[in-house]
């Protein structure tokens, strides 16, 4: 009767061999995926760790046979005794769902929002148990259950009246109805809140481990992999880099792009001198075909690395690297990897006096359909005088609305803010002098610098507008863009390029630029680094700290990511539904939370040891929280 | 939803109908008098002036009283279909309308039907051999019926159907279901093309985009058949801005089918309606303006209604987590 709670009785036998699969378009032939190889064994977790475009789910979706129009998989991936690979949508049908399950990035597109919840999953079950309408429902509120949803009138309930969290689960369940063997999890957690994520993952966890199931997880987080899987497969613009037990990959990384991805990513216990980032951005896969597809970023680089593309050679037990020249700086990784661990001189916890910008009491009031919501609540918040202040909590907990209130998007409801002497509750109700003023005292680097540049202008031009209009005296503007474009590690030329030819960590330094344009006091980072690649991440989070301490300009981050705050912050506000909770130096209020959200949220950041997903509370938790 | 959220929706298009028709019939009304000479030439429509007609004329409209109270007897009389007598016939208005209301009606549904049949089926089948030389084939054509006006695909019609392979009538409107149906087939493909192929494109695209969507996906990757998600999922969610624009295309039928309906001799509302503008009947003009705008509202209302049946995010606008 209750098929997934049977333990599995052939763990370590492999149920899925995958060997050198190849993706291509057909249309110009050019490669997404250049060689994957994969084994795993039944029960086992398997993480497929990669930047955005690395061909990820390209690959998730070959090995369930849903490639897109023009896109086809060569090789083999051996299942059951049969090619997946080669299989006709006939065949398919025996083995989606059944055999192997998928579950994708986003889940608030990924359920039919015209379908109620209890309805997703009765269809999802299989079609010849031949249960009545009652036996359904009662089986639909069993699968429920089992991803830790106890309340069951959600099987009454449509997918948009659901939390992402909630959604996810919902996804999940209606993924396992048909009992598969293998779960494919194509980055199930990354559009969740911090919180939510590790209850997702944990859920996987759980369910994996009580039914036997094999998984793949999908991530651009080795933090995740690391925490969630046994094994790591490291992919890089469409080709392994480096394989290998978690554990092993964790302590010490065998190819300088794992290595790398690792410095990159912020720690979240502890505050580092400065952020070990990897320059230039993600090649695609047909640009480097002929050769090591790292070269172009790694510092070890020689002629012979773009000789060829290197073999994938064993170097260790259950340990592949794709780097030729491993044995000669194998010693010098080891050295840069213990170099990164000093931690940096913790900033003087006092504060200066001026405040630069100061936020008093300030709420904020939205109205739509005749509720009302409270999107910011009493909130005061002060910067001072060349210090950087974080503001950190999870998505709707109020902190964009700050920022806009602050740059006048929007005006507060009740409250004051003071922007270096000028009260500018209303934005509208200022004179010109003082307006212009302020634009010179403040100015903002958004999530998306994309759509705050003009696509038909060059850079340069919105450069040169910038330095304009703050300055109409003229002088050298060519000469000052050139410099601007240096201040922000691009080289003058440019200038004459447009938006669309930029790399998206490109694009966040010219917004860099233009903000610092005007010679502002105050920068505003709203999510600064949240819509680029982790190996990109670290370049600007270096270059904004490089920007504020040679400017001695204040600033005003940010971000959901505690790992992140940290490194940016010396004083910290945290938010949760739309109140400052807890403020503070940020080393003190990271090291001993004083409440307890705060320490959930640190709890919730992914940790790479096995205790992240260890948790007695969390399914409950979400349970409750809706 | 629940039935009184709906029915509180119905009460409230109702009355802004109300209110919709109240402005509209005092403008309609008050053209009696913003038309060139004096209201009782707007009233005798052109006939000589002799004393006896005028004297009758005015007491009928109640040309002596005040504006004001004219328009309210007016009203009073328009509530109850009355709207006084044609200028060109001296019949009743609303006997005229009478006559003509069940050909256009039936071939305003008649069009409408074939519409969503020509549109919405081809539509479909374009979106799901993308890119092939079908769903080109049908593109192609979409672009030649839009950009042919329905009167010259009338006239083409004619002169294929009736003319050339004379297998159905040229004129008339025939008398009972099935003669009606068969007289009123050329005029309603006439009227349906130009729009079907709109409607064809509108379908197509809003199906390409659904069946991209991550839903359509996650169904089949949990092994769902082919047609199940085409039936449950693609269908279901790519006819919902097709439904939001086809309710107002039935009103359109209706008054719009003056060249068809002057092309195959059908003497419906539309003929009247140029009738009247031409000879400036204005009892006739005022009658027509506010059925007209009745019919848009309540078609209107209707796409609204299926609407909220077909996607249940509509239904809890406001209240949801
Ligand atoms: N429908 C498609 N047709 C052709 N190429 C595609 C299609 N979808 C994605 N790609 C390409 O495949 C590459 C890998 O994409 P993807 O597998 O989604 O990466 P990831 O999941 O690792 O972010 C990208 O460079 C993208 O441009
Ligand atoms: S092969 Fe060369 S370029 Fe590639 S990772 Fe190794 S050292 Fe770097
Ligand atoms: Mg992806």
């Amino acid at each position: 009767m209750s098929p997934h709670t049977e333990p599995t009785l052939t763990a370590g036998r492999p149920v899925l061999e995958v060997e050198g699969m190849r993706i291509e378009r057909t249309d110009i032939g050019a490669p997404i995926v250049t060689s994957l190889d994969l084994q795993l064994a039944a029960g086992e977790s398997i993480g497929i760790v990669g930047e955005s475009g690395s061909g990820k789910s390209m690959s998730a979706k070959a090995l369930i046979g849903l490639l897109p129009e023009g896109v086809v998989a060569s090789g083999t991936a051996r299942f059951d005794g049969q090619n997946l690979l080669g299989l006709s949508e006939r065949q398919w049908r025996s083995i989606r769902g059944r055999q192997i399950g998928m579950i994708m990035q986003d889940p608030f597109t990924m359920l039919n929002p015209v379908m109620r919840c209890g309805r997703i999953l009765e269809e999802s079950l299989l079609p010849e148990r031949r249960l009545s309408r009652a036996e359904r429902r009662a089986e639909a509120i069993r699968r429920l259950a089992e991803v830790g949803i106890t309340d069951e009138s959600v099987v009454e309930r449509y997918p948009f009246q659901l939390s992402g969290g909630m959604r996810q689960r919902v996804a999940i369940a209606a993924a396992l109805a048909r009992d598969p063997k293998v779960l494919i999890a194509d980055e199930p957690s990354t559009a969740l809140d911090v919180v939510t994520q590790r209850e997702v993952l944990a859920l996987i966890k759980r369910i994996q481990a009580a039914r036997g199931m094999a998984l793949i997880l999908i991530t651009h987080d080795l933090r995740v992999a690391f925490a969630t899987c046994d094994r790591i497969q490291v992919l890089y613009a469409g080709s392994l880099v480096e394989t290998g037990r978690a554990d092993d990959v964790r302590e010490r990384p065998l190819h300088p792009y794992t290595q790398g991805l690792l410095l990159s990513e912020p720690p979240a216990d502890r505050r580092v001198r400065q952020l070990v980032a990897i320059p230039g951005s993600v090649p695609s896969a047909a640009d480097v075909q002929d050769r090591c597809s790292f070269s172009s970023r790694c510092r070890w680089a020689e002629d012979a690395c773009r000789d060829g593309v290197p073999a994938l050679a064993e170097v260790g037990e259950d340990r592949h690297s794709r780097c030729i020249r491993l044995p000669e700086i194998g010693a010098e990784m080891a050295a840069l990897l213990s170099k990164s661990e000093e931690r940096a001189v913790v900033p003087a916890e006092g504060r200066s006096d001026g405040a630069l910008i100061d936020i008093v009491n300030i709420e904020k009031v939205f109205e739509s359909g005749g509720r009302t919501v409270t999107a910011v609540d009493d909130v005061s918040i002060s910067v001072r005088e060349g210090e950087s202040v974080g503001i950190v909590g999870e998505s709707g907990s109020g902190k964009t609305t700050i920022a806009r209130m602050l740059v006048g998007l929007e005006s507060p409801s009740g409250g004051e803010i003071v922007i270096d002497g000028i009260p500018v509750r209303s934005w509208s109700a200022l004179t010109p002098r003082d307006r212009r003023k302020l634009r010179q005292t403040v100015q903002t680097v958004f999530q998306d610098p994309y759509s705050s540049l003009n696509p038909m202008r060059t850079i340069g031009w919105a450069l040169k507008e910038a330095i304009t209009t703050h300055d109409r005296g003229g002088g050298n503007v060519e000469g000052r863009v050139a410099e601007l474009l240096e201040s922000v590690g691009l080289s003058a030329s440019y200038a004459q390029r447009r938006p669309s030819s930029l790399s998206g960590g490109e694009r966040q330094r010219v917004a860099i630029a233009r903000a610092l344009a005007v010679e502002p006091r105050v920068l505003i980072c709203d999510e600064p680094v949240s819509a680029l690649d982790m190996s990109v991440q670290a370049q600007i989070l270096n270059l904004l700290q490089e920007v504020r301490t040679e400017r001695g300009i204040s600033c005003l981050f940010i971000t959901h990511d505690l790992s992140i705050v940290r490194q940016a912050s010396e004083y910290l506000y945290v938010m949760h539904h739309g109140k400052v909770v807890e403020s503070g130096p940020t080393e003190s209020v990271l090291d001993n939370p004083s409440v307890e959200y705060t320490a959930q949220l640190l709890n919730s950041v992914p940790r790479p040891d096995g205790q992240w997903l260890v948790t007695g509370d969390a399914d409950e938790m979400a349970a409750t929280r809706g | 939803m629940t039935g009184r959220a709906i029915l509180l929706m119905i009460g409230k298009r109702l009355v802004a109908l109300v209110v919709l028709v109240a402005i509209l019939s005092f403008l309609v009304f008050s053209l009696v008098h913003i038309a060139p000479g004096t209201a009782v030439d707007a009233y005798l429509g052109g006939k000589p002036a002799t004393p006896e007609l005028v004297q009758l004329l005015t007491e009928r409209y109640h040309l002596d009283e005040p504006f004001f109270t004219q328009y309210w007897l007016w009203l009073k009389d328009a509530l109850v279909f009355d709207f006084g007598e044609s200028t060109l016939t001296t019949l009743p208005v609303t006997d005229e309308i009478g006559i003509r209301l069940g050909p256009s009606a039936f071939l305003a549904v008649y069009a409408y039907v074939l519409t969503v049949l020509l549109g919405v089926v081809p539509g479909i089948i374009a979106a799901l051999r993308q890119r092939k030389l079908l769903d080109r084939g049908l593109v192609a054509g979409a672009v030649v019926a839009l950009s042919t006006p329905p009167f010259v695909m009338g006239i083409l019609l004619l002169y294929l159907f009736a003319v050339l392979v004379p297998i159905f009538p040229a004129a008339g409107r025939g008398e009972g279901f099935f003669d009606q149906l068969w007289h009123l087939t050329l005029p309603a493909l006439a009227l349906a093309l130009c729009v079907a192929a709109f409607l064809l494109r509108h379908t197509r695209a809003s199906m390409i985009n659904v069946l991209d969507q991550d839903y359509i996906m996650f169904a089949r990757a949990r092994g769902l058949s082919w047609g199940h998600v085409l039936f449950r999922y693609a269908f279901r969610n790519a006819l919902i801005p097709v439904v939001t624009v086809s309710g107002a295309l039935l009103a359109f039928f209706f008054a719009g089918a003056v060249f068809v309906e002057a092309t195959f001799s059908l003497g419906g509302i539309g003929e009247l309606l140029v009738q009247s503008a031409q000879s400036s009947d204005m009892p006739m003009i005022q009658a027509l303006a506010i059925l007209i705008a009745v019919l848009i509202v309540l078609a209107n209302l209707l796409a609204d209604l299926a609407y909220v049946a077909i996607d249940p995010r509509i239904r809890f606008e406001g209240r949801s987590a």
